[in-house]
């Protein structure tokens, strides 16, 4: 069965973040010239201005800054097997914030904070999605 | 000082009738809406020579609705790409023309079909360019999932509880009651709140606005036209707009705002009252924008009514009922009026000021807040009679 929901339509920013994500790596772009983290993916440093970066594998370690219950499906036809599901602001250890799902845990334990780490959810034969489970060991 | 401080006015106002399916087209909606409001002002329409609108996509170009009018010269017809949070910057563009002499009288609309057409919360483009690509791939992908994260943040951060969101669903409702354009009058308890369906927790189906079929406009013209038009003018005192750094890249976006209990009140809050030479202490009435519960309580903190993190415990016991301390969303908001997207906010403090608003005026209402916006950008009015 092929996947029906949203998939990332990579761009020339974009591309080496979703590639990868295939390779079970957390990519992030480094500024070089201010050392600054960022995310989403852009081609000069909000931060300095910078055009010169370079893609760092995260450590993949994080906390939930805030996250979301779904449980009515938009659109139904798509998403009614998967509720309730949970989507996530996560703050990565690198110190950025990304949205990802919390899967492998039950959507009521969930609490701020809660330290995660990240898992590859390879959703289409092209296609990984990071998401992040609750983190086996104790965060960073 | 705001150097357009009362130099503008809102002549007059207009809109339609707001229902679930209206079997029209948006631009006849929005041609009645503008007829209306620039009958009430008691001008005649080839005076009008300024049109300004917001849209998502959902709606008609201005030149359009300036063409059903018949304006013989539209010297200032444009539309902002925005959702709500231009509901108010719209206006004070208008004012601006004026004062640069791009038009004389503006008239500033939304319409839309907003349940039987485009439905805004009906999700967004699955095909996930752009910022998109971050967000619809995660089943992020409505308007109730993307404020659900701010309002989360904001239990977080200060213990706000589902039943402080539902006084203010309650609120509006009672509210509704009393104004013969709402969709929803039949009034509802918090117990009723608390029972509707969870759609996205924490969101109920109660903390989350209608959507509306529907339109309304209002004239701006300068303080002088208008003293001579038909009704009292209301005057445009302040006017701001914005939003902190890292706005995003689009409405939905807000992956890099730094702090999502507090939304962009809190940075136009300043600019707001410094250029109406007032302060929260001074409204007799707030229309504040409420496409969720959570953001009439995030920006009563923004906009300097309450301390940050005090917005739950503000709107208990009364304080923002008609007769209260600072009755709020007196139309019954979009969670009870109509969804038109913030501009009905403006229609209803204009009545509010001039003593029109029957049933559910607020005594003496001299100075009006509206605001506009949810999340990261927005627009704010401070008027009076």
């Amino acid at each position: 069965m092929s996947y029906a929901k949203p998939v990332p339509v990579p761009d020339a920013d974009t591309r080496p973040f979703w590639d990868g994500c295939r390779q079970g790596k957390l990519l992030l772009q480094r500024c070089d010239a201010c050392s600054r983290f960022r995310f989403p993916p852009g081609e000069t440093c909000p931060d300095c201005g910078s055009d010169r970066a370079s893609w760092v594998e995260s450590s993949g370690r994080g906390s939930v800054f805030s996250w979301i219950v779904v449980t009515h499906p938009v659109p139904r036809d798509i998403y009614a097997a998967d509720v309730p599901y949970v989507v996530a602001l996560v703050d990565l250890a690198e110190g950025v914030r990304m949205a990802t799902n919390i899967i492998g845990c039950q959507p009521g334990s969930i609490v701020a904070a809660m330290p995660v780490e990240v898992v590859f959810d390879r959703v289409s034969e092209s296609v990984v999605l990071p998401k992040f489970r609750p983190a086996k060991r104790g965060a960073d | 000082m705001w150097k357009l401080r009362d130099k503008y006015a809102i002549a007059g106002i207009g809109c339609t009738a707001y229902t679930s399916k209206s079997n029209r087209t948006v631009v006849s909606l929005a041609v009645e809406a503008c007829r209306n409001a620039v009958a009430d002002a008691g001008l005649a329409m080839a005076e009008v020579d300024g049109i300004v609108s917001f849209n998502f996509g959902d709606s008609v170009p201005s030149i359009a609705v300036a063409t059903g009018l018949g304006l013989p010269a539209a010297r200032y017809a444009v539309e902002f790409s925005s959702g709500g949070n231009a509901a108010n910057l719209i206006i004070q563009t208008a004012a601006a023309a004026i004062e640069a002499g791009l038009a004389k009288n503006v008239l500033c609309f939304r319409a839309m079909n907003g349940r039987s057409g485009f439905r805004l919360g009906g999700g967004r483009d699955l095909n996930s360019r752009g910022i998109t690509q971050f967000t619809a791939p995660f089943g992020w992908i409505t308007y109730p999932q993307a404020m659900a994260m701010w309002c989360r943040r904001h239990m977080i951060e200060y213990g706000t509880t589902s039943e402080q969101l539902g006084t203010v669903a309650v609120t509006c409702r009672r509210n509704a009651s009393l104004n013969e354009r709402a969709m929803m009058r039949q009034e509802i308890t918090l117990a009723d709140h608390q029972a509707s369906r969870m759609i996205v927790e924490p969101f109920h189906l109660l903390d989350i606005c209608l959507e509306s079929d529907g339109a309304c406009a209002v004239l701006v013209t300068s303080a002088d036209v208008a003293k001579d038009l038909r009704h009292r003018p209301v005057y445009i005192m302040g006017a701001a707009y914005g939003g902190g750094p890292n706005q995003g890249d689009d409405l939905f976006d807000a992956i890099r705002w730094p702090d999502h209990a507090h939304n962009y009140s809190k940075y136009i809050a300043d600019d707001l009252w410094r250029s109406a030479g007032v302060a929260p202490r001074d409204v007799d009435v707030a229309e504040i924008y409420d496409c969720f519960t959570y953001s009439v309580i995030m920006q009563l903190e923004g906009f300097g009514f309450c301390k940050e993190g005090e917005g739950g415990e503000y709107v208990q016991n009364g304080r923002i009922d008609r007769d209260g301390d600072l009755p709020i969303n007196t139309h019954g908001g979009l969670l009870s009026e109509a969804y038109i997207h913030g501009l009905n906010h403006v229609v209803e403090a204009v009545e509010q000021l001039r003593g029109h608003s029957g049933a559910r005026q607020v005594a003496d209402a001299e100075i009006a807040l509206t605001t506009a916006g949810a999340m990261t950008c927005g627009s704010a009015l401070v008027l009076r009679r």
